[in-house]
Formats: structure tokens, C-alpha cells, sequence
């Protein structure tokens, strides 16, 4: 059991923890028989939207808030789709399928499960929303690793435009180093701030030290 | 004072209305799926729809302090069309979400045979997904519709008391109530109810059972309807304990029924519960 799992399970009652265990086991059921058929090298859009019947575990995924209740909602999903083993299509599913509560757990299992940049789509799906929890979840270790830098810069600009504090973007030190672009950009959000006489949000000054730091040459730098 | 409207279209209100509603003593709405005014001419059309009512739209209210749920299902007028009836192969995948505290609205319009396949199969879905069903009541052939109605619900899974029989009026009410089921009423600014009948009827028959709301869409409605009914119940002799059972604690127990119900403000659980639901209690 992982440790965020016993974790989970300590904080449930009786009731919530003995559905953990069970909808957890079926999870685990369905990674093992899908094994042979899953992959998540390519997206097969016939694969996303074919639903004969719904996997009982996914059905149980729409259920975790008020199985759990919504504060252990995230960490009940997101153990789901590691138990599962979700791949490519099946979180690309049950995203554009899901709740906004639902898409979340989705945006935060993505690291573990899905290695290359094929689930971008979902990220940037959530960066157009105006829903502050979807984008703090987009923001995570998997934009870190994949969201190109205009992608990435807007994403920046995004968190400050709808108030999702910077502390939740990933690696934000390292993707913002020398990164002359993003100055510019927040430095003009800050001229449109004040020209209008609205207050400069305290993150924008902290994002902007930290890109006049000297870049190191090998930060990431995905221009496109 | 804290109001629940256990029936509003929030979709077409502003963002003024939600101001308004909240200072009226509004904390809680039901959202039911229904006809959007403009015909759908396919499924994926609904599924934009009811992705909205969970989602942007209870993400709306929130910035409110309003607790926002919903009801889906297949409206009775649009189950007439063919190119949208594939939709009632898809409401499973909905009815499992936290947000969704019954089927609805179902019932009838036209009263044709495609009504009644679509109502039989969702009372079914209903009792299926352990949920309650909200019930619209037609228009046009009023008495007729209702007899129709609890027709099928005898006939199907869903135990009455797990329906909410809407848009009652003075010539529906005593035979919805003699069947077991909840009493809804819509209260317009001319059609429907008005706050003056609706007072006449609850003297008559009492708070039990008894659901109000503004029904308010994108027609001539008014989300203060509910605040109204109550300020009328107050100066007809009710008491402040009736006028809460009617506006706030019938919507509750009703919805609450689905098990889903939480009217706690996100990141602010209580501890509250009532039939396995939180309670935010309002009236601040």
C-alpha cells in the first residue's frame, strides 16, 4: 500500500475506508486484465469514446466525494486511476466525462501516469477554464515537464489574472530563470494594472524576481 | 430567514440575480435540466448542458455563497424529437455524480406515447441510481396530465414518496397529496402560481410535503419569488418555524433523499449532518 493510501484510509471511517478497499481492489482487477490491451503511446479517439459499459471502477471514480467526502475526494480519485493503471484513453475519458472535481484528479494523477507529452490536451483544456481549482491542478509537475514555454508563460499569467497563488505552479523557480519573455509580459501586466489604478498582485513581483535570476542554459526552454 | 429554491434555471440569470438571491436569504438552489428555449437538435448538445450544470455553473453560485445542485434527465418536450432521444442511453453516466440529487425534470407535455416511454424509463433510472424524481406537471390538459402521471408512477419502481409532483395548482394539489408524494409549486409573476393563491393553498392543506420555487429561467420569472411566498406566509399568521419547513427544511429532506446533498460553502465543512447530508444552516 502507498503511502498516501494509508494515509486515506487512517483519516476514513468504517464505512468510506471498507469502499476504498473494495473500489481500489476493482481497480486493481481491471489494470490486470487490461494489461495486455492498454498503451499510451498514441491517442485512439474511437478507444476514448467508446463506452459499452463503464468499467466499474470508473463508475466508482464518480462516486469518491460523497463516498469519502469532498476533502479526501482528490486523494481517493487520484489512488483510482494509479490503481487502474489508467492509460492514455482512459483518462482522456474520464476527463472530458468528468466533473470539474473529477477533471481535477485527473490533472493531478497525470505525472505518474502518462510518461510523454500526449496528455497535454487536457492541460490545456483546464488552462482555458476559469475555474481556479482545475487551473491550480494543471499548473502541476506534468505542465512542468511538457506545457512549451508560451504555453507555460501564459499559464504564469493566467494563475495571476484569477488569483491561483503561484506556489502552486511546478518547478516555477527553475522554468522562470532568465526567462527574459516572461518578464516582459509581467512587467506590461503590471503597466495595465496600474495605468488602470488596480493593484499589482504581490505574485507578479515574485515571479518577476525570480526570472532575473541568470539562467542556467539548461533550464527547460520549449519555444514553439 | 434561509431559503432554499428547490427549483431555478440558474443558466439563464446573471450574476446580479445571484447577489439578489443571496440577500433575500437564498443559500441553496436546485437546478433542474430542462428545455433551453431554443429546440437541441442532437445529444452532444445536452451533454454540453448538463457538463454545465455540473460544473460552471455550481462553480457560479459558490462566488455567491449559493450551494448549487442539479437534477438530469431528458425534458418531456424534447423527448418527442428523435434526434435527441439517444440521450436516454447516456443519463447513467450522469446520474453517478456527486452533484446530482434526482432525475429530473420528467413528466409530461403533450401527453404523446414518446412521453411515455421517456418518463417510464427515467422513473426506472431513478430507482435504479437510488435518487428521487422531480416531476413536471403539464401545462395544457393540467388534471388529465397529473391523473397520467400518477398512473405511471404506481406503476413503476419509485416509491411515491420519492416524488415531487411540480407546478401543482388548486385543481392538481389534493390528488398529488393523496398519492404519497412531495407537492412542488411554482410561483410566476402571471402564470402558474401567485403568492397570494399559494397562501390560500397552504391554510388549506398545510406545510407538509410542500416545495416552493421561483422556477425562474429565461421567460418572465422572478428568483425573489421564494422570499416573497415567505414574507406573505408571515404577514397570513404562519409562524417563522413553518415558513422555514416550507422554504428551507421540505427542499432538504426531499434533495436529501440522494444521500448528495451538501449545503456547506467548500472548505468550510461543519460537521453537520442531516440524513447523511452536510448542512450549511443559513440565516445569518
Amino acid at each position: 500500500m502507498t503511502d498516501s493510501a494509508a494515509e486515506l484510509r487512517a483519516a476514513l471511517d468504517d464505512s468510506a475506508r471498507a469502499w476504498l478497499d473494495k473500489t481500489l481492489n476493482q481497480a486493481a482487477e481491471h489494470a490486470k486484465s487490461s494489461a495486455a490491451t492498454s498503451g499510451t503511446a498514441s491517442l485512439d479517439e474511437a478507444s476514448v469514446e467508446q463506452q459499452p459499459a463503464p468499467a466499474l471502477w470508473e463508475l466508482r471514480f464518480a462516486e469518491a466525494g460523497r463516498r469519502c467526502g469532498a476533502a479526501h475526494a482528490d486523494t481517493a480519485r487520484v489512488l483510482l486511476l494509479q490503481a487502474a493503471q489508467a492509460d492514455l484513453a482512459t483518462v482522456t475519458r474520464l476527463y472530458r466525462q468528468g466533473t470539474a472535481d473529477e477533471r481535477r484528479a485527473v490533472l493531478l494523477s497525470l505525472p505518474p501516469l502518462v510518461h510523454g507529452p500526449q496528455a497535454l490536451p487536457l492541460t490545456e483544456d483546464a488552462l482555458r477554464t476559469n475555474d481556479p481549482r482545475l487551473v491550480a491542478a494543471a499548473v502541476g509537475p506534468y505542465a512542468a515537464e511538457h506545457l512549451d514555454a508560451h504555453g507555460w508563460r501564459h499559464a504564469i499569467l493566467k494563475c495571476l489574472f484569477i488569483g491561483v497563488p503561484v506556489a502552486a505552479v511546478a518547478a516555477l523557480r527553475t522554468r522562470a530563470r532568465g526567462d527574459a519573455e516572461l518578464a516582459r509580459m509581467l512587467g506590461d501586466y503590471a503597466a495595465e494594472r496600474t495605468a488602470a489604478g488596480r493593484p499589482v498582485p504581490d505574485d507578479l513581483h515574485r515571479v518577476l524576481g525570480l526570472t532575473q535570476a541568470p539562467g542556467e542554459g539548461h533550464a527547460p526552454c520549449k519555444e514553439s | 430567514m434561509r431559503i432554499f429554491d428547490p427549483h431555478i434555471h440558474m443558466t439563464s440569470r446573471t450574476t446580479d440575480d445571484y447577489e439578489a438571491m443571496y440577500a433575500a436569504g437564498v443559500r441553496a438552489v436546485v437546478e433542474p435540466a430542462f428545455w433551453l428555449g431554443q429546440p437541441r437538435t442532437s445529444p452532444a448538445s445536452f451533454y454540453d448542458y448538463f457538463d454545465g450544470l455540473l460544473g460552471w455553473e455550481p462553480f457560479r453560485a459558490a462566488q455567491y455563497g449559493i450551494a448549487h445542485h442539479c437534477t438530469i434527465a431528458l425534458n418531456p418536450k424534447e423527448a418527442n424529437d428523435p434526434r435527441c432521444t439517444p440521450v436516454l442511453d447516456q443519463l447513467s453516466r450522469y446520474l453517478v455524480k456527486d452533484g446530482v440529487v434526482a432525475v429530473g425534470e420528467i413528466g409530461y407535455d403533450s401527453m404523446t406515447p414518446a412521453e411515455d416511454r421517456a418518463l417510464a424509463a427515467q422513473l426506472q433510472l431513478a430507482a435504479d441510481h437510488e435518487l428521487p424524481a422531480l416531476v413536471h406537471t403539464p401545462h395544457r390538459d393540467k388534471l388529465a396530465g397529473l391523473r397520467r402521471t400518477l398512473d405511471v408512477v404506481a406503476e413503476s419502481a419509485l416509491d411515491p414518496q420519492w416524488v415531487l409532483l411540480d407546478h401543482l395548482n388548486e385543481t392538481t394539489v389534493k390528488e398529488a397529496k393523496d398519492a404519497g408524494c412531495w407537492l412542488g409549486f411554482s410561483v410566476y409573476p402571471d402564470t402558474k402560481m401567485d403568492e397570494v393563491r399559494m397562501v390560500a393553498l397552504l391554510q388549506t392543506y398545510g406545510p407538509e410535503k410542500v416545495l416552493v420555487n421561483s422556477a425562474a429561467d429565461w421567460g418572465r420569472s422572478d428568483p425573489l419569488k421564494t422570499r416573497k411566498v415567505a414574507e406573505a406566509m408571515l404577514a397570513a399568521g404562519f409562524s417563522e418555524a413553518d415558513v422555514d419547513q416550507v422554504l428551507w427544511q421540505n427542499p432538504v429532506t426531499f434533495y436529501g433523499l440522494s444521500g448528495r446533498l451538501v449545503l456547506d460553502p467548500p472548505g468550510k465543512e461543519t460537521g453537520a449532518t442531516h440524513e447523511g447530508n452536510s448542512i450549511r444552516r443559513g440565516g445569518e
